[in-house]
């Protein structure tokens, strides 16, 4: 009995310490569903856009990764980040606001932050918008951290409009990004008919 | 099972009355039931819903080289998505052929398609099957995925998202579509 008892609890921590929390999505993004063979979604060097309601968010995997970023992006718009502020970023799983509203979120405590309704990070499809610059700043970051090219990753609502995503995806392939992981939900698949 | 020492309690008979030895064993039944509970619940709770990725591998936009081939319009599939989850395809140039309607779009029906026209275009062309997915601005997100599932799932790998045209875009607005 002592034996067995050991080994389940053994196992329970393993399934406790092995678990990734959840990270709740800051709009709702029910992904469609794929049933071709596809790969699993790394856990570096990986960065998705969430799209949902027409409004855009930003996910960096690694707290290195995204102190870099966020730096970057202070250097490129002349915003000013204190000690604190960044360190709450590099915490941070997801926002998406302008840049200037970011300093006033990252002061915010928890509780507030957690029911604060997030605005979206502006896009459009010119070179300059800010969620290009995010995910420029997350390419070099990465680039320079881990010297390894990051992955974009898509994760858009299925009943989003396409031109969102579309001009999304224009703005992008300026900066020579051209490929693009989109995030589904996986089903069996239908049988093809011989 | 955990059982309970009962055999305590020293010499029988003669000398001084000793108390029970009280066992030390506990009964560990209800916690590892319980640790067993929360072991399956992890474990369901972990290995399901598995998002996944699917690569779309866009066109260089800038590069003005002569790498493009040419590809034979008559194994060039191009669907056009409008709204509602509805949409047509042809074969051929714009505006030369006909485009069919899907009247009752599913993603069988869907699949069934690219299925029978790859099967065709392989037969009478020896090639593989071009396709070009042309969104309109009423298509849906799940829609342009379900598309690239469909063609992931017969094994095509030529295939493209390009920019809907004008024409097209009357066609659609002609069936309904848009």
């Amino acid at each position: 009995m002592t034996a067995m008892c050991d080994v389940a609890f053994l196992l329970l921590t393993f399934f406790i310490l092995s678990a990734k929390p959840k990270v709740a999505d800051p709009v709702k993004a029910e992904v469609p569903s794929a049933s071709a063979e596809l790969k699993s979604i790394p856990e570096t060097d990986f960065a998705i856009i969430t799209v949902g309601e027409g409004k855009a968010f930003f996910t960096i995997e690694g707290d290195d990764v995204r102190r870099g970023t966020l730096e970057a992006m202070a250097a490129t718009y002349g915003g000013k980040f204190t000690p604190e502020q960044t360190k709450t970023f590099a915490h941070l799983d997801n926002f998406g606001m302008p840049l200037n509203l970011l300093p006033g979120y990252l002061d915010l405590p928890q509780a507030q932050a957690a029911a604060y309704k997030q605005p979206g990070i502006p896009f459009d499809t010119t070179e300059n918008n800010e969620l290009a610059h995010w995910v420029l700043q997350a390419r070099k970051a990465n680039a320079g951290l881990h010297n390894k090219e990051i992955q974009i990753a898509i994760k858009a609502d299925a009943q989003t409009d396409y031109p969102v995503v579309n001009t999304i995806i224009k703005s992008l392939g300026k900066q020579k990004l051209d490929k693009f992981e989109l995030i589904t939900s996986a089903k069996t698949a239908p049988a093809l008919k011989k | 099972m955990a059982e309970l020492d009962t055999s305590g309690g020293g010499k029988k008979g003669g000398g001084k009355v000793r108390t029970k030895k009280q066992s030390t064993r506990v009964d560990l039944t209800a916690m590892v039931d319980l640790a067993f509970l929360l072991i399956t619940f992890f474990i369901f709770t972990t290995t399901l819903q598995k998002p996944k990725a699917m690569s779309l591998v866009m066109p260089d936009k800038d590069q003005k080289t002569n790498q493009q081939l040419p590809v034979a319009a008559s194994r060039t599939l191009t669907l056009l998505l409008g709204q509602n989850h509805k949409f047509e395809w042809y074969i051929g140039e714009t505006g030369k052929t006909a485009p069919t309607v899907e009247p009752n779009y599913s993603k069988k029906n869907l699949l069934d398609l690219l299925f029978d026209k790859d099967k065709e275009i392989k037969a009478s062309t020896g090639k593989d099957m071009f396709v070009i997915i042309k969104p309109s601005d009423k298509a849906k997100y799940s829609d342009v995925v379900a598309v690239m599932d469909g063609l992931n799932v017969i094994g095509n790998q030529q295939r493209g998202i390009v920019d809907i045209t004008a024409v097209e875009l009357e066609l659609l607005k002609r069936d309904g579509l848009y």
